[in-house]
């Protein structure tokens, strides 16, 4: 079947009235966590997973998806007219979006975050169609060797993306795969790491894990800090461009989305690397780069389109190769596993309905995200007037509700506590939770692979690098890590990090 | 004695370290099989070694390695967000005690004392504002999750 047929199918299940109302669900959601500071897709995706249990599955990722992507465009408000990210993929649009909203553009800035966001989104999901068929054609090609090597780089990738210390962000990896493979082995029935608790012998929740780390430990953080946050006074009176603006912002738009959906297939990209390294590009093309930082709508523009851009792209390793990048494709592994759906190239034949249905969903997502944030940005803003301290336990009370609800079993919410505890010990030390999170989920698949790879080779372990795939693959991991610890690149890397907190 | 120059690596790589013998350690109850046939013990016995690896790297590292201090540790919002949380679970589901089940306290009243109890972990605590927004949260709670999205939760107390 040639692509448009593809679409038409996927049209077909995304425009069913029931999956229509779970995009925009995704999408609403997103757009809410998205805006408020404090609460990401990560652990928003943990909490609504155990409500996706009766769904069919296609409307679950649907509605999934929905939350990431929408995430991107709530984001933008927040980081524009509060001066703080909402989400860390807006970090960067604080620079020069807050600084249009001083001088009284903030209708500017919000329109052309918006606007921007849904060329990229529109763009990247044709990219998603025209990508996914080679890619996972090429990924009925690999065998054990090549999973093992495969997803060796795209740990690597995540350690690559992490802030602070390399060694760190490799031994949370490590410890990600230990903590993932807790649990009954399925090859010998041997209860591992259970401690002789009942509820260990199944393993240890993703839910638990993401919450955890993610949901308890940024409240707990945030909490600790006692920054104060100051809403813009302006009123935003039009959402609308002029034309000198539109004449300044589209070719970033073009940009950014073209970066961004490049940077969103890398092992480690996504959303996240998308928008800095955006920024970055607009600042080195820039006629008069000294304008960045005090208003320039190039810096909102090109981020805001990449992010999301990176977004939508960042669900083709996932959806052709099987391999989540990061820790959003982490939860989306997840739940697909929920759902009894082994994510690989094998979704595509097996379940196009379920596959183009996610697929075209993502670009009626993103009309309803253009209705959702501009029209209706007055809403949202009411939103960013509610305290911190109202907010947090309401958000503590859908996280409980969330856990809890996962097998109706307090002891779930008693190991989520833990590693809310553990996160936030992670955050005093500087270990990012991203790649624990990969390496758990990994950690089944990665052993599993192991495990047959050196079985059909006999105990060889020199399979990984006389099989060409692989060989490229762990080569790919290699020259990530050297680049990295380049002492010249690393002081690039630690600026880029540095520009983006500041 | 040397100097532990960056604290956060030092304790950091000692927790890894932790982690790494506990994995050996326990893992030495599994079988360990061969490369070809690796035994239920293999891949934990990989992971342990590495961790121990990292973890002595990153603590050896940190006595030449300059890093900021730790920040004093708060233990106020951890301990009242994480202890609300567990205590919400005791209330809704609580567990047996010496075989007896203990009656369930019921969404409403459990979220009302989550709210009430984790709001007072924020500087800004204002006692009546979070009376009000439990009681708004409760009756959310139950529209949404008990008669939207029909989970099983037990709405009052003795229901569960």
């Amino acid at each position: 079947m040639d692509l448009l047929g593809h679409l038409a199918t996927g049209f077909g299940v995304a425009l069913t009235p029931y999956n229509l109302v779970y995009a925009l669900a995704g999408a609403l959601v997103g757009t809410l966590i998205g805006v408020l500071p404090g609460i990401g897709p990560v652990a928003t995706i943990a909490m609504l997973l155990p409500i996706t249990y009766g769904m069919p599955p296609v409307s679950a990722l649907i509605m999934l998806a929905g939350i990431y992507y929408g995430a991107q465009y709530g984001g933008s408000t927040t980081s524009i007219l509060l001066n703080m990210p909402g989400e860390t993929s807006s970090a960067v649009t604080c620079l020069d979006g807050y600084q249009m909203a001083r001088k009284g553009q903030a209708g500017a800035a919000l329109a052309i975050a918006a606007l921007g966001s849904f060329f990229a989104g529109c763009v990247s999901t044709v990219f998603v169609a025209t990508v996914a068929i080679p890619l996972s054609e090429l990924a009925l090609k690999f065998g054990p060797a090549e999973y093992c090597s495969l997803m060796t780089l795209g740990l690597i990738g995540s350690v690559v993306l992490a802030h602070g210390s390399l060694l760190k962000a490799i031994a949370m990896v490590v410890l990600g795969l230990l903590l993932g493979i807790v649990g009954t082995d399925v090859n010998s029935g041997t209860a591992r790491f259970a401690f002789g608790i009942p509820q260990l012998i199944d393993g240890i929740g993703v839910v638990s894990v993401a919450m955890g780390l993610f949901g308890f430990a940024e409240i707990i953080s945030n909490l600790e800090s006692d920054e104060k946050r100051e809403l813009i006074r302006t009123k935003v009176r039009t959402l609308w461009l002029t034309k000198e603006q539109f004449k300044e912002a589209w070719p970033a738009v073009l940009r950014g989305t073209g970066l961004g959906s490049m940077l969103g297939v890398l092992p480690g990209g996504g959303a996240l690397l998308a928008s800095f390294a955006s920024y970055a590009v607009e600042k080195k093309v820039a006629s008069d780069p000294t304008r960045f930082g005090k208003g320039a709508i190039q810096g909102v523009a090109g981020p805001e389109s990449a992010n999301n851009a990176g977004a939508q792209t960042s669900f083709i390793p996932l959806l052709t190769l099987g391999i989540p990048e990061n820790a959003v494709m982490a939860m989306m592994v997840g739940a697909m596993t929920i759902h009894n759906i082994q994510p690989g190239p094998q979704v595509m034949s097996s379940n196009p309905a379920l596959f183009w249905g996610l697929v075209t969903s993502m670009w009626v997502g993103n009309l309803m995200l253009v209705v959702l944030n501009l029209p209706l940005i007055g809403i949202w803003i009411k939103l960013l007037q509610v305290p911190y301290r109202v907010l947090y336990p309401a958000i503590l009370l859908f996280c409980s509700i969330g856990v809890y609800t996962v097998s109706n079993e307090p002891f779930d919410v008693l190991q989520t506590a833990i590693f809310g505890a553990l996160g936030i010990m992670f955050l005093k030390l500087e270990c990012e939770p991203a790649p624990l999170l990969l390496g758990f989920v990994l950690g089944p698949m990665m052993e599993e692979n192991l495990r047959r790879a050196l079985l059909l080779s006999r105990g060889d372990p020199t399979v990984f690098v006389t099989r060409p795939i692989s060989l490229t693959l762990l080569l790919a991991a290699v020259a990530l890590l050297i680049l990295i610890a380049l002492p010249n690149l690393r002081k690039k890397r630690e600026e880029a990090f540095a520009e983006a907190e500041a | 004695m040397a100097r532990i120059r960056h604290p956060k690596d030092f304790i950091a790589g000692l927790i890894f370290i932790a982690f790494g013998v506990t994995a050996i350690v326990v893992g030495s109850n599994y079988t360990l099989g061969t490369a070809a046939r690796m035994g239920p013990g293999y891949f934990p016995r990989v992971l342990g070694v590495l961790l121990i690896l990292l973890g002595g790297a990153l603590a050896i590292r940190s006595l030449w390695l300059q890093g900021s201090p730790l920040r004093s540790w708060k233990w106020r919002p951890t301990l009242v967000v994480l202890g609300s949380v567990v205590l919400f679970a005791l209330c809704v589901a609580p567990p047996r005690v010496f075989g007896v089940a203990l009656p369930s306290l019921g969404l409403v009243l459990s979220t009302v004392i989550l709210i009430i109890l984790s709001s007072s972990a924020s500087p800004e605590f204002r006692p009546k504002e979070a009376m009000v927004s439990s009681v708004f949260l409760a009756a959310l709670a139950v529209g949404v999750f008990v008669i939207g999205l029909k989970l099983q939760l037990p709405i009052w107390p003795g229901q569960g």
